[in-house]
């Protein structure tokens, strides 16, 4: 497990309090939804500063990210999921997404606002929609949450021949594993009960018992890295803003 | 020089800076850049020991001889490497040019190397400016920040035909190594700017250019590991990951110093302090305190030698670019082995 600074792993923190009824709703929402870098909800990495919902049902949620120049691709996703997991909120008649504090801030809010896709809100500056960049992070969510199911089988002292039969419904449950599974679901990977724990996050065929211990070591470093990230982006947003 | 337990250790500071992001040198309407970008650098500081923290208008502007106690008189370091970045959309007089970078070695001879850049979408000029600067300084090697804003674009990639042709060039003239910096943006925005494929398809092509990735690739350390395992010419800049990681989260440390020693190998590891981010007298002096722990689920990674650290440190940037190192810190001829070797072939084959 990634740790996160336990000020910005409570709920409350950025957000006035623990909001009841239709705004815990909202918040609900919002944890939902991810920094595709680091795989974990925006709620939990502390980026939403502000959620609230007027009496008419008007939400305004408002996100921060750990630095001006983060990647304006991945700013974009956020804002975007935001939007439509807050609209999707029974209740919530209007909603209004605001990035703060980023070099593409005014492009971002006015393309999500708009639902104009990311090609259209970036003229000129972009070919695609985010549909492969958003895949490809995934299929790195795949190998990283590879290596947290593995890792404690392997320390059991299952062999490559052992994990490479084993099936997810086999599988010690964990969460762990329910979160490995809807990765794999949300790329069209092989999400059954029979289907088999190690496979390849792009082909989605089944690792062979002697790329075994190669796999499990790229799934370990996926995981590193990722990790190591998210320490790099925690500290980096406890700087800016002082949370502590 | 740094001496521990009777151990000398040449240290080669290989990525280390001398900007001016006073707000005299910001760009009249990019002033939110200039301010974005050093008050990102600024944050990065927060992660090393507190006591090493300064106030922004210091890190604004830091002095020559704040540099001089702090990289050399206090910080070990026998040769500090300049890593130039213009950003000269945001930075009237440019960020950390090669001019200001040299400047300053030309006033304490022996101390410094001075590495120029260049931005393959600068053309013709910038292969007068590349050819030029390579002539006065006798840099042997370019920094190239691939997220560099120029003229409305926001980047570029080592594979594109443009940039080829510098590389080229580049060669030519003598250049051996080419450092590269990837960041936040490129064109097209809906690609990972981060993405390292485009060092991959150079460092193929070019085999006798040596690609020193800095950062190690973070935020893609894993797509760097792999493209160094199966690249000769593919070196690990680990500035960022002692000056970002080993204080501020030492598990997290470790495991990337684990990985890096796993698919790298010590012999293509070199130290950075990324000075003014980070002062290099904590790092040095941690990092030859520095063992991977005792711990379960480290007990996999490798252990790290007195070699290992002196290679690391310095003697791995003395190849690269070809600096004398004294008697007294050079190895034995018989310490240390490639760590990475046999597992290249795993990798290789798979």
């Amino acid at each position: 497990m990634t740790t996160i600074p336990d000020a910005l792993a409570s709920p409350a923190e950025g957000s006035r309090t623990r909001p009841a009824g239709l705004a815990g709703a909202v918040y609900a929402a919002l944890a939902t939804v991810r920094d595709p870098e680091l795989d974990q909800p925006v709620t939990t990495l502390g980026f939403v500063s502000s959620c609230t919902v007027t009496g008419e049902g008007a939400a305004q949620v408002r996100l921060r990210l750990p630095t001006y120049f983060c990647a304006p691709n991945f700013a974009f996703l956020m804002v975007a999921d935001a939007y439509d997991a807050v609209t999707a909120v029974p209740g919530v008649q209007s909603t209004e997404v605001i990035l703060d504090d980023h070099f593409a801030s005014d492009a971002i809010n006015a393309g999500v606002a708009a639902r104009a896709g990311f090609v259209a809100s970036f003229d000129g500056e972009a070919t695609d929609e985010l549909d492969d960049l958003r895949a490809t992070f995934l299929r790195k969510a795949v190998l990283a949450g590879t290596d947290q199911v593995c890792r404690p089988l392997v320390d059991a002292g299952l062999t490559p021949a052992e994990l490479t039969a084993l099936t997810l419904g086999a599988t010690p449950v964990s969460p762990e594993l329910d979160r490995l599974r809807q990765r794999r679901r949300d790329l069209n990977l092989p999400a059954h009960d029979s289907s088999h724990l190690l496979i390849d996050p792009t082909t989605g065929n089944r690792i062979r018992e002697s790329s075994v211990p190669l796999h499990l070591r790229r799934a370990r470093l996926t995981r590193t890295g990722i990790d190591a990230n998210t320490s790099i982006c925690s500290g980096m947003l406890r700087a800016r803003y002082q949370t502590t | 020089m740094y001496e521990k337990d009777g151990e000398k250790y040449f240290i080669v500071d290989s990525h280390m800076h001398y900007w001016d992001a006073t707000p005299a040198n910001w760009v009249p309407g990019a002033e939110q850049y200039a301010k974005g970008w050093i008050e990102c650098f600024h944050a990065y500081q927060s992660l090393g020991p507190k006591e090493t923290h300064w106030p922004i208008e210091k890190f604004e502007g830091y002095t020559e001889d704040d540099l001089m106690k702090d990289v050399f008189e206090d910080g070990h370091v026998d040769i500090g490497i300049f890593q130039p970045t213009y950003l000269k959309e945001w930075y009237r007089e440019g960020f950390n040019t090669t001019e200001r970078n040299a400047a300053l070695g030309e006033k304490h001879p022996g101390k410094f190397i001075a590495n120029t850049r260049f931005d393959p979408r600068d053309g013709d000029v910038g292969l007068v400016e590349l050819r030029r600067n390579v002539e006065r300084y006798g840099s042997k090697g370019v920094k190239l920040y691939t997220a560099e804003w120029n003229n409305g674009s926001r980047g570029y990639k080592l594979s594109d035909p443009g940039c080829y042709r510098f590389l080229e060039e580049a060669q030519k003239l003598g250049i051996k190594n080419i450092h590269v910096h990837k960041g936040p943006t490129i064109w097209p925005l809906d690609k990972d700017a981060f993405d390292v494929s485009d060092v991959d398809h150079a460092a193929t092509d070019f085999p006798d250019l040596n690609f020193i990735i800095e950062h190690v690739g973070l935020p893609r350390i894993e797509d760097f590991c792999f493209m160094a395992t199966q690249e000769p010419n593919v070196y690990a800049g680990l500035s960022v990951v002692i000056g970002g990681l080993m204080h501020a989260r030492p598990k997290f440390f470790a495991k990337v110093m684990g990985e890096l020693m796993f698919w790298v190998g010590e012999d293509k590891m070199t130290f950075g302090s990324d000075y003014g981010i980070w002062e290099p007298k904590w790092q040095v002096e941690g990092f030859v305190d520095w063992q991977m722990p005792d711990d379960d689920e480290l007990s996999d990674y490798a252990k790290l030698t007195t070699a290992t650290k002196k290679k690391i440190l310095g003697l791995n940037a003395a190849k690269l670019y070809d600096i004398k190192v004294p008697e007294e810190c050079q190895l034995p001829a018989d310490a240390g082995t490639p760590a990475a070797q046999d597992d290249a072939q795993l990798v290789t084959g798979a």
